[in-house]
């Protein structure tokens, strides 16, 4: 990857840090009680992040030919079966236990959250095991 | 103003703001580089430096891991800038078990599902994906359902 794109990458996750961090996003007290029914502050986080994202990938497309660092854009490749079903329902029923998604888990560490060092211990475990039991798909 | 009160008991500036970073920094990734940048593949990507198991060792993990990494060390980075200008350490008091085994079950789901609340949430619904917007609906229930039990468990 070139340096340009590197840099890039370096400064989006940056920024995305200091969102998670200033929504209070690496709270997991927080985050369990929008799942509690105390305080839907979530879903503004979550509202204007995919608003903001939605205008990018639908307008950038259209007003560049190619990013400006790299040959072409990519897409986001979900697919509807059952893994993708149960995976979710799965992962919400781990959320909802923790009160911790993956970007808290490593965004966390930056503002001295040491506890979410577990659950991200806990997630690659968990990651690990998946890869491991699930077949890859014919290349 | 009560309603809106009793909706948002913290107010809703500190929610608006830091989402609207992260949609910034979502955009930002696309503009420069044209890539999606979903957090929970790092999890998988990132296996196939230490394993050679056929599952990691597929292209878009392969030809991915380093930007992820990239990517998961910015986030570090954009948390200590946080609590260099206007945050603060802070740790959570959420109990240990549950986060080790919601992490487990949450890092195991968002790997099988190929998204979490940033790939299917964030970068799904702004692809207009329809399964990402059930997944969406799917997670946000389900974490309720858990989130309610656990507090009967006697957790945080």
């Amino acid at each position: 990857m070139k340096a340009s794109s590197l840099l890039s990458v370096i400064i989006a996750g940056a920024l995305f840090g200091f969102g998670l961090s200033f929504s209070t996003m690496i709270k997991p007290e927080v985050v369990l009680s929008f799942l509690r029914f105390e305080d839907f502050g979530l879903l503004w986080v979550l509202g204007s992040a995919s608003f903001v994202t939605l205008i990018a990938y639908q307008l950038i497309p259209k007003l560049m030919n190619k990013p400006l660092f790299e040959s072409g854009f990519k897409a986001h490749a979900s697919e509807m079966n059952r893994d993708t079903l149960v995976g979710a329902a799965l992962f919400g029923i781990g959320w909802g236990i923790c009160g911790v998604c993956p970007g808290p888990a490593i965004a966390g560490l930056g503002a001295a959250n040491w506890p979410l060092l577990i659950t991200l211990a806990a997630m690659l475990a968990g990651a690990y095991v998946q890869g491991r039991t699930t077949k890859a798909p014919a290349q | 103003m009560t309603i809106i009160d009793a909706l948002f008991p913290l107010g809703i500036m500190q929610y608006l703001v830091g989402g609207l970073f992260i949609g910034i920094a979502v955009s930002f990734l696309f503009i420069t580089t044209g890539l999606v940048g979903g957090m929970s593949s790092v999890f998988t990507s990132s296996w196939s430096f230490f394993s050679n198991r056929e599952y990691f060792k597929q292209d878009k993990f392969l030809s991915t891991r380093s930007w992820r990494l990239a990517y998961a060390a910015g986030l570090i980075l954009g948390a200590l800038v946080w609590v260099y200008s206007v945050g603060e350490p802070f740790q959570t008091t959420v109990s240990w078990w549950q986060l080790a085994i919601g992490g487990f079950i949450a890092g195991y789901g968002a790997r099988l599902s190929n998204g979490c609340t940033s790939g299917h949430g964030i970068c799904g619904l702004a692809s207009l994906q329809l399964p990402s917007l059930l997944a969406v609906i799917i997670f946000l229930a389900s974490a309720m359902v858990s989130a309610a039990v656990v507090r009967t468990l006697g957790g945080v």
